[in-house]
């Protein structure tokens, strides 16, 4: 089989004593869309920018196609960036920043204004081109930004938090503009952000990184039901974490209540599984289902439809269970109400170290 | 309410007095050049544009004039040239013993012109380079480039970081990105820094009046007709001067003084 697209091998990167990244193997396969999350600080924007070449890494080697890119220079590499501060040239206009890598590249005058012109139009901002960038609004100047990127055509386009200048409103339209562009032009976009929506909502894969290390690589989906870690567990936000000692029958001793796990724990261990928010149940009487335990009501939180409430289980267990508003009919909602929360044993995923 | 108004009253009283403070020497000055009368006294005498006519008619003013212009462009190119690299060095680099380098290139003009003058004649003498339009030059850029400095520093500092980096990243050397995004960028200030150094050069009297011997700039000239007696030809070429710096001046603080445009709001 032949090589992915990118291949970080050993990778580490030291800023004087301070290693920003620790060691670092991982593949970017051709035409995914990768995205890196991660806490400010973590590494994230350190791997993209080794990538671009804009730094160089201390030690290990990073292949981009198969060919070492260590003593590449950044302008001789074919890693086109959208950056967080978009870093538009003021003094050109929309055309003129979009031509800019092609002039670069030599192609001559009315061939480049064409292709620029081209991408502008495919962006929706064709009747801007002749216009000062910085008179355009927050979300045209980001097309320009992705226009100028993609006009060379590569087979990579690495974005630094491209969107977190925006608007939430207009966040959702460009991770809609963006998921499309990666489709139809089937090339690889690496994706760095510190927003988990923007992650989950975009990319194939999710990369979450924490103090310059990998902490788990996965589908939104694996990286949200089957953390890896506690620390990938919290930092998704939308987990119960529970820790206990299982007993001699494998069922878990917590703080909030003794809970069974269908024989995912051995006797005498000591354990920590999460549940994700929108799997536990609430009632108002004791249902006849496993894992069932009480706490009491704290807060609540809309976002859209969905409701988010936070409770309080015994020994300070934090609860939070995520829910269709309508589902909630019946049920009393003031705080300090007592409720029956339950889950099923096979929702619970045990988390390793 | 109204003591805010009465405040504004005092503000506008009191900016006018300042402004009346400066100008009123060249203002005076202004007149007298086209005053008939021998000695600056009030009642004025006729109107007459003869004192122009004699000081232009004297070729060691023309000759003067012609050195000074000499004298501040090109001072003005390699001040702003020192200015620049001295900018873009402090810019872009972190380095062992920066604080030093920028406390020494901006110190010039924190000397006492007349020690500047002094050092400078003292030194250009040790190579036989006293006395000449050369020498004046090389005094002046010592004295200027720390302003080209300043001014471009100021544009520099307004540069997204990401912005050189975004033009490597688009295919552009090093090279390239100095010629097609920060000088672009820094345009107006190197304009700007072009018109400020000049008209320092051209008015600059005591370290000119050390180094230059015989090849003497117009405010040299000045200082010599005056010593020898009272003569309006003075204000007539005091009055040329200053409209070339003002101008010069002028067109620096626009360009300086114009912010980098700011993207309007997302």
């Amino acid at each position: 089989m032949a090589e992915p697209l990118v291949v970080f091998e050993n990778v580490v990167k030291r800023f004087g004593t301070f290693e920003a990244v620790k060691r670092m193997n991982f593949e970017i396969r051709e035409g995914e869309f990768l995205a890196f999350m991660g806490p400010s600080g973590c590494g994230k924007t350190t791997t993209l920018r080794m990538l671009a070449g804009l730094e160089q890494p201390t030690e290990g080697d990073i292949r981009l196609a198969g060919k070492s890119l260590v003593d590449v220079k950044p302008h001789e590499r074919d890693t086109p960036m959208v950056w967080q501060s978009l870093a538009l040239f003021p003094f050109l206009n929309a055309r003129e920043n979009v031509e800019f890598g092609l002039k670069m590249r030599g192609m001559d005058k009315p061939a480049r204004r064409k292709k620029a012109l081209d991408w502008l139009e495919r962006l929706g901002i064709g009747e801007f081109a002749e216009r000062d960038v910085n008179s355009l609004s927050g979300g045209q100047r980001q097309r320009v930004a992705l226009a100028r990127a993609l006009v060379t055509e590569p087979k990579i386009l690495l974005l630094d938090e491209p969107l977190s200048a925006l608007d939430a409103h207009l966040v959702i339209r460009m991770q809609g503009v963006l998921t499309k562009l990666q489709r139809e032009l089937g090339i690889t976009f690496v994706y760095v952000t510190h927003s988990q929506s923007e992650a989950f909502a975009m990319a194939d894969r999710v990369v979450i990184m924490s103090k310059g290390e990998i902490a788990q690589i996965g589908s939104a989906r694996d990286i949200y039901r089957t953390p890896a870690s506690r620390f990938v567990a919290e930092f998704v936000g939308r987990n119960n974490i529970f820790a206990g000692t299982v007993n001699s029958a494998g069922n878990v001793e917590t703080a909030a209540g003794t809970f069974t796990l269908d024989g995912k724990a051995r006797p005498g261990e000591k354990v920590s599984f999460v549940v994700a928010a929108d799997v536990v149940s609430l009632a108002t009487s004791k249902p006849a289902a496993p894992n069932v335990f009480t706490a009491q009501l704290i807060s609540e939180e809309f976002v859209g439809s969905m409701v988010t409430l936070f409770f309080e289980a015994p020994g300070d267990t934090e609860i939070k269970v995520q829910v269709q508003e309508r589902s909630l009919e019946g049920i009393p909602r003031e705080p300090g109400q007592q409720l029956f929360l339950s889950f099923d044993p096979s929702h619970a995923h045990i988390l390793k170290g | 309410m109204k003591d805010d108004k009465l405040l504004r009253w005092v503000l506008t009283f009191y900016t006018a007095l300042v402004f009346l403070f400066v100008f009123a020497p060249i203002a005076a000055s202004l007149v007298f050049s086209f005053n008939s009368d021998r000695f600056p006294t009030i009642p004025l005498g006729s109107f007459t544009t003869d004192w122009y006519v004699k000081a232009f008619s004297n070729p060691e003013v023309w000759d003067a004039a012609l050195r000074s212009l000499i004298v501040s462009s090109v001072t003005a190119v390699i001040a702003t040239a020192i200015g620049f690299s001295a900018a873009y060095t402090d810019y872009r680099y972190d380095f062992v013993g920066k604080k030093a380098f920028l406390i020494l290139s901006l110190l010039p003009p924190t000397i006492p012109l007349i020690i500047l003058a002094l050092a400078m004649l003292g030194w250009l003498s040790m190579f036989n380079a006293s006395g000449m339009t050369i020498s004046i030059i090389i005094a002046h850029t010592v004295l200027c480039a720390p302003f080209a400095m300043a001014v471009i520093r100021l544009r520099l500092n307004q540069m997204d970081p990401n912005l050189e980096p975004a033009a490597w990243n688009l295919g552009a050397s090093e090279w390239v990105t100095m010629k097609s995004v920060v000088i672009p960028f820094t345009l107006p200030s190197i304009i700007a820094s072009l018109c400020l150094t000049a008209a320092v050069s051209f008015d600059e009297f005591a370290v000119a009046w050390f180094v230059s011997g015989l090849n003497k700039t117009v405010p040299v000239v000045i200082l010599e007709i005056l010593t020898g007696n009272i003569d309006p030809q003075v204000n007539a070429i005091g009055t040329a001067v200053f409209l070339v710096s003002i101008t010069l001046v002028v067109i620096a603080q626009v360009l300086v003084l114009r912010p980098a445009k700011k993207p309007e709001a997302a």
